[in-house]
């Protein structure tokens, strides 16, 4: 994974297969805490806390295609590798909320990358859930949510190429504004 | 700030033509394969492609999904093709210019790219 928009794109998936209908992703630069926090939460099945223990282990999975799992422990790695910070916090039958910080400045960081993809490839592979992406940079802040998308589009599906031209252009041109251009990522 | 105002026009415009197509048992689908391998190996650019690609042509009996990991993470990215009626087609260590054929050749005129399938690419 070189990018941390990948390890987003990776982890979000565990969200769709928790049965998640409402996924939030948060994106927060701040420069005066040298600080870049990414949160991923869902409403999906949760885990146990037995479990949550288990998850950042490169051998544990509950999958059984094969014996490793790796999503988690990358994403804690990279973080970590900058001298941030990792956690998971997780409730059975509520959701799960995973929580990664890194240096900003670190030299370890790896490029925050094509976000707007991840989001995008988000929202029209899963058309049936909702998401929440809030992307901040330092006072400067724009949200995308799919509730008001279908609010306004009614039974017109997210995958139709109007409709994602729309969001394209959404997330691009906002994140020009909030990152003045030249993001720090 | 840009706002989602643009979607009201859009969907004014959709609503005249009479019916929103729904998906049928006839749609062909394609499925990338987006764990942490598939992902690790570039399965991104090979989803935008495919929806791109699908999305110029205007390919509404084409339906893009994305899978968990199916086992074979060596030969990632993996694209399965299923047509309806036929065997599943696996293409194995895919690119963006790769999926961009088999949009073409497999998705429109039916003929599936031999070259890049796991029979060709494992032996």
């Amino acid at each position: 994974m070189q990018e941390i928009s990948l390890n987003i794109l990776d982890v979000a998936q565990n969200s769709v297969t928790a049965g998640a209908k409402l996924i939030t992703i948060t994106v927060d630069e701040q420069l005066a805490s040298d600080s870049l926090t990414v949160v991923i939460a869902d409403d999906g099945c949760g885990m146990s806390a037995e479990t949550v223990k288990k998850v950042t282990d490169p051998f544990y999975t509950s999958r059984t295609t094969r014996k490793v799992g790796l999503g988690i422990p990358f994403f804690k790695m990279s973080a970590e590798m900058t001298g941030g910070s990792f956690d998971i916090s997780s409730e059975v039958g509520r959701g799960t909320r995973v929580t990664a910080r890194y240096v900003l400045d670190s030299i370890d960081r790896m490029p925050l990358g094509d976000i707007n993809g991840t989001i995008q490839a988000l929202i029209t592979c899963n058309p049936s859930l909702d998401f929440v992406y809030l992307r901040r940079v330092d006072d400067r802040e724009f949200t995308l949510d799919t509730r008001s998308m279908r609010e306004i589009l009614g039974d017109i599906p997210f995958d139709r190429p109007e409709v994602t031209g729309v969001v394209t252009d959404f997330l691009s041109e906002n994140e020009q504004e909030v990152s003045g251009g030249a993001s720090n990522s | 700030m840009k706002s989602l105002e643009e979607l009201k026009k859009i969907r004014d415009s959709m609503q005249n033509k009479v019916n929103i197509r729904e998906g049928k048992d006839s749609d062909i689908r394609v499925l990338v394969g987006m764990a942490t391998c598939g992902i690790a190996a570039g399965a991104k650019p090979v989803l935008k492609a495919v929806t791109d690609e699908v999305a110029r042509r205007g390919l509404l009996n084409v339906k893009i999904t994305q899978t968990g990991c199916i086992g074979i993470c060596q030969y990632e990215p993996v694209v399965e093709v299923l047509v309806p009626g036929q065997e599943k087609v696996t293409y194995v260590k895919m690119t963006a210019d790769k999926m961009i054929r088999v949009v073409n050749d497999h998705l429109v005129n039916g003929k599936v790219v031999d070259e890049y399938t796991i029979g060709s690419v494992s032996k």
